[in-house]
């Protein structure tokens, strides 16, 4: 891979943490008034994936998409101006960060009833089939996900049909506070996807070039109609479920374990790597984090300084 | 234009033939669509005709499938999706609601979900507590998505049409007890808009608004009463559940000031409470009596044919209703003449003395 191609991994990465973080760090002021559902240490996942695909690639997303919407190429001012429930938000401010969509970029649509949108990407692989278009579909769901019938229905009509979806689950082994050993019995989860015929793998969810290179094979199976395929991916979430804070406190989880969980950040890991490949790139890291911290505060800016919408525009736009 | 009858679902058959003629973005999808019953015939040739890229059985995976209808709704596909029985529906309420109903609205109108799902609502011949369920109400308490219930085989044709050239999710309902019943429908393709109530019948006496096989009932009641007691009342044949036709209602309840709305579902939550709710907040003045609904009891259907008997309500428990509101005597011979009009030919959980099913 080019240089040139990794720092554009970093830097997409660097650029959903940064603006995660100043969601984080703008969320007590209380002008962001949805829950939030951030991605900080799962960044590579979104990135490594969405790399994989062309722009006329469609992907959805569930409760947690900040980054699979930005890394798809969402508009960051319209998802800013979403959190903040302004008129220039992507969805008008009717659906706030649960709810993201920017179809320009090909980004069909969030929501977070958990297993929502897992048949919709199926559906949407099923009219490119019929339709004989060279789209792929992608949908992200996680751990907690995999337990809901509607993922394995939809498997087994994708499978049948053999579309052109890849399931990407984001094995995160919490479900809210919740852990998987508690949800689900011990077998890779990759493997269940393996009984419904579906060509699976399973990486390191922190290793962006891992999960590109797994995620290219899949996409380029799919595209050449050799059907659906799924992808396991072994994350860690470092925040709480749902909020901008560590949630340490709860006891959940041990101090060493969330040690061990931010010691794998892929972002610092990534870096280590190119500097290790490359050499310094301290240079080019502290233009991108320049170029980064800009374009957020633009978009801070372009969201804060929106029309708010009225009382009317809740109206209408109920039916087509 | 030429007189042909034929049955109702006939002209669903023929509704989906010349909408897949007429825009190859429709496809049809249920569990037997293609199969050798074909949904009571409704769906019978259509595979031959367009091919297993257009017609498919499926998977008995109904949240899932709705799922993957409206993905394919939102990616340019018109896809018709059928349930044998509307209680499968429940299965994909997930879907549905959250989804279907909600998606235009919550991405600001930038999508939309062109999707018609037929569902059928059983009875007879003990369908019992899951197989004859009505569900309207509960679907058409959620925004976004219309609910239809044509009654003659006529608006059959003509709403599947409007439906699937609609561009939100139409849940259309049919009366399995309507399939047989024969009625004048032109060949060529022909759209009957949705949410518009039908007169069926006219008179002063009272208004009678029914949905579904409830007009069917509801008419047999007014001949009856006009011919045996020379009652005269209207007939609002509602057709369509979601929007709601409360205007239609209105105009003839300015003229009647009575009203009975006769409804297929059990009375707690059903549509008639919701349509008597806007008719007394929007015309109170116009009531000289209190509304009534006619409708199921609040219990579920039970399959012994020993309790089946009076569970549903039929053009005598309509014309009751209507003798009650005019102050009319029922001790006459009239009245036994009326009584003798609608007598139901046959096993009561059967259309008629000729029908042998399927149900």
């Amino acid at each position: 891979m080019s240089h040139s191609s990794q720092l554009a991994l970093l830097r997409s990465m660097l650029r959903i943490r940064r603006i995660e973080e100043a969601i984080a760090d703008r969320y007590a002021e209380q002008e962001m008034r949805c829950p939030m559902h951030l991605c900080i240490g799962q960044e590579a996942i979104a990135v490594g994936v969405c790399a994989a695909l062309s722009k006329g690639d469609s992907v959805f997303s569930n409760h947690r998409a900040h980054g699979h919407y930005l890394a798809k190429g969402g508009s960051l001012n319209a998802m800013v101006a979403e959190l903040y429930g302004r008129s220039t938000g992507c969805c008008g401010g009717r659906g706030g960060s649960m709810h993201l969509i920017d179809l320009d970029a090909g980004f069909s649509g969030s929501t977070p009833i958990v297993g929502g949108t897992v048949p919709l990407a199926v559906g949407a692989a099923w009219a490119s089939s019929l339709k004989q278009s060279e789209q792929v579909t992608v949908v992200f769901f996680g751990d907690g996900c995999f337990e809901e019938g509607v993922v394995h229905e939809s498997m087994n009509f994708a499978k049948l049909h053999k579309l052109p979806v890849v399931f990407v689950c984001e094995n995160n082994n919490f479900s809210v506070y919740t852990r998987l050993n508690e949800r689900q019995p011990e077998r890779p989860l990759y493997r269940v996807a393996e009984a419904h015929g579906l060509a699976a793998y399973t990486g390191n969810g922190n290793d962006v070039e891992e999960v590109l290179a797994i995620s290219r094979k899949a996409v380029g199976l799919a595209r050449q109609g050799q059907g659906p395929q799924f992808i396991e991916l072994h994350a860690y979430r470092w925040r709480e479920h749902c909020g901008p804070n560590f949630d340490d406190e709860l006891n959940y989880r041990t101090a060493q374990e969330i040690k061990a969980g931010i010691h794998d950040c892929p972002i610092a890991s990534y870096t280590r790597k190119l500097e290790k490949e490359n050499g310094n790139i301290h240079l080019e890291i502290e233009r991108c984090e320049a170029e980064i911290q800009r374009e957020i505060a633009a978009a801070f800016e372009f969201a804060l300084s929106s029309k708010k919408p009225s009382i009317d525009d809740s109206q209408g736009k109920v039916y087509a | 234009m030429k007189h042909r009858d034929i049955t109702f679902a006939e002209a669903i058959r023929e509704g989906l033939d010349q909408s897949m003629e007429k825009d190859p973005r429709v496809i049809v999808i249920g569990e037997g669509v293609p199969d050798p019953k074909a949904i009571f015939n409704t769906t019978a040739g259509l595979r031959d005709k367009y091919g297993n890229r257009r017609v498919f059985d499926m998977p008995l995976s109904e949240n899932g499938m709705t799922g993957i209808c409206i993905g394919a709704a939102l990616s340019g596909l018109r896809p018709v999706m059928v349930h044998q029985r509307i209680d499968f529906a429940l299965l994909a309420m997930d879907q549905l609601i959250n989804n279907a109903a909600k998606w235009h609205y919550m991405f600001d109108g930038k999508a939309s979900v062109p999707l018609v799902v037929r569902m059928i609502v059983g009875r007879g011949w003990g369908q019992g507590p899951q197989h004859s369920q009505s569900l309207q109400a509960m679907f058409a308490h959620a925004p976004g998505i219309k609910v239809i219930m044509p009654t003659t085989a006529y608006d059959a044709k003509g709403m599947l049409i409007s439906a699937i050239e609609d561009n939100n999710p139409v849940l259309f309902i049919e009366h399995r007890l309507l399939h047989q019943i024969k009625d004048n429908v032109p060949e060529e393709y022909y759209r009957v808009p949705l949410g518009q109530a039908k007169v069926l019948h006219e008179g002063d006496a009272v208004t009678v608004a029914a949905f579904s096989y409830m007009a069917v009932e509801a008419l047999v009641a007014a001949k009856a009463l006009k011919s045996a007691m020379g009652i005269g009342i209207d007939v609002l044949d509602m057709r369509s559940v979601r929007p709601l036709d409360v205007a239609s209602v209105l105009n003839s309840v300015r003229k009647t000031g009575q009203l009975i709305v006769a409804d297929t579902a059990s009375r707690t939550g059903s549509i008639a409470g919701e349509l008597i709710s806007q008719v007394s907040e929007q015309a109170f003045d116009a009531l000289r009596t209190h509304p009534v609904r006619i409708a199921c009891p609040d219990h579920p259907a039970p399959t012994s044919h020993f309790m089946t008997r009076h569970y549903y309500p039929g053009p005598q428990m309509i014309a009751d209703e209507v003798l009650k509101m005019v102050g009319a005597d029922k001790t006459s011979t009239n009245y036994r003449e009326l009584c003798a009009l609608m007598l139901h030919d046959g096993p009561h959980d059967a259309p008629n003395r000729g029908f042998t099913g399927p149900f």
